[in-house]
């Protein structure tokens, strides 16, 4: 059982990379990876809203939108299929998560908040949020296997963008050719990166 | 570029790519572009939610109470999301199975929210529909030019097509795997801005 849980969790971190073989949350993930540290953080709080949100929405899609889940409210509800408004309440639980941790985190632990400053809110629009909530649903996952997703797949994006942001800073004492300047070279940069992280294909517990 | 609308269309063509300049929308313009056909079907989808969310968006921008606006966008685009997901499974349910869940994560493809934020929000509808309009077909460009290099020397095919006939059909094209890779994605949008940015020297960036 154990090892099920384990061997999810590897390959939502190496084989089925959200940021390098799904290309989610690339906007931020572009965008966001000049220096390590500020990586270090958007990393940070992806891991947690991730871990969050993919359980929440499983609740939600088991108890109120699958096709006959409101049965348990009453038998005579469980005709209902309520799966076509999916993406706005996945969508609604996200923004509202993020809107509570950013207020749980202002009140209780301000360091960490002043660290994470504007990140917080750019997360509700992150796709790897949506996506691996969506990728929950499409994959059938249970609570335990989709808390065990979403962890995983936050911590395989947060570490691409780490090892990408340490590259970028890298790549300021190289000659690039002036039109690959910024966006072009970084596109190509993850390009290698991803190839990298196809050598984890195929790698089994 | 005579007048505003105009140029709220054409600017977003070249002079202003949402992909190539603007960094919107990555996501969904590497994921859905292993083969022409679903890079169409999925233009198609954007140009539709981009052009409604940002003339509905634009209609109400003096009712939204600013604090509460990312909720609201939010709100508009994931109904105009559904509807589009919708369509695509009754019309076109082979399609819609293969572009999976990318066809929900147009909701998040910050080519909506950000030209709601950066535009609709403080011009008029008509004005607004053009800019949708402009920026959809702009991030068409750039999904149908990546669509039509990674299907054809990938594949070999165009549209499902045989255009190189493959040495496993007793052909001659030996297909090029890399470009139906994640990888072979991130380089060809790559050496695109690189073209682009050659041939338009005024977009290059000064710090790297």
């Amino acid at each position: 059982m154990l090892e099920h849980y384990l061997s999810l969790a590897v390959k939502a971190i190496f084989v089925e990379n959200m940021a390098l073989a799904f290309f989610l949350g690339m906007c931020s993930f572009l965008a966001v990876s000049k220096k390590v540290n500020t990586a270090i953080g958007l990393g940070g709080a992806v891991i947690f809203v991730l871990t969050i949100t993919v359980p929440m929405n499983n609740l939600l899609r088991h108890y109120l939108l699958q096709d006959g889940a409101l049965a348990w409210v009453d038998p005579r509800l469980a005709q209902y299929d309520l799966s076509f408004l999916g993406f706005l309440c996945y969508i609604g639980t996200i923004a509202a998560v993020t809107q509570i941790v950013e207020m749980g985190l202002d009140r209780y632990v301000p360091v960490l908040y002043n660290a994470l400053g504007i990140f917080l809110p750019l997360i509700a629009v992150n796709c790897a949020i949506l996506g691996a909530s969506l990728f929950m649903v499409e994959r059938d996952y249970t609570l335990a296997e989709s808390t065990v997703f979403g962890l995983g797949s936050g911590i395989g994006w947060a570490l691409a963008i780490v090892a990408l942001a340490s590259i970028r800073e890298r790549m300021h004492y190289s000659n690039v050719p002036p039109g690959l300047r910024g966006l072009g070279m970084t596109f190509i940069v993850t390009g290698l990166m991803a190839i990298g992280f196809m050598a984890f294909a195929g790698v089994q517990l | 570029m005579a007048s505003p609308a105009n140029k709220a269309f054409l600017d977003p063509l070249l002079e202003n790519n949402p992909i190539a300049l603007q960094v919107l929308g990555i996501c969904s313009a590497l994921a859905v572009t292993t083969k022409l056909e679903t890079s169409i079907v999925m233009c198609a989808a954007v140009v539709f939610v981009l052009t409604l969310s940002n003339f509905s968006i634009s209609l109400i921008r003096d009712q939204i109470p600013s604090s509460i606006r990312i909720i609201v966008q939010l709100t508009i685009i994931a109904s105009l999301v559904i509807v589009a997901d919708q369509l695509l499974k009754a019309y076109l349910f082979e399609i819609s199975k293969q572009l999976s869940v990318f066809v929900g994560l147009i909701i998040t493809n910050c080519i909506i929210m950000g030209r709601a934020e950066a535009f609709a929000m403080q011009n008029g509808p008509a004005l607004s529909v053009a800019d949708g309009l402009g920026n959809g077909f702009g991030y068409s460009l750039v999904l149908i030019v990546t669509g039509t290099i990674r299907e054809l020397f990938g594949a070999g095919k165009l549209m499902g097509y045989s255009v190189l006939p493959l040495v496993t059909e007793g052909g001659w094209y030996n297909p090029n795997g890399i470009m139906l890779t994640s990888a072979g994605a991130f380089f060809i949008i790559g050496f695109l801005i690189w073209g682009l940015r050659t041939w338009k020297p005024n977009q290059i960036e000064e710090e790297g």
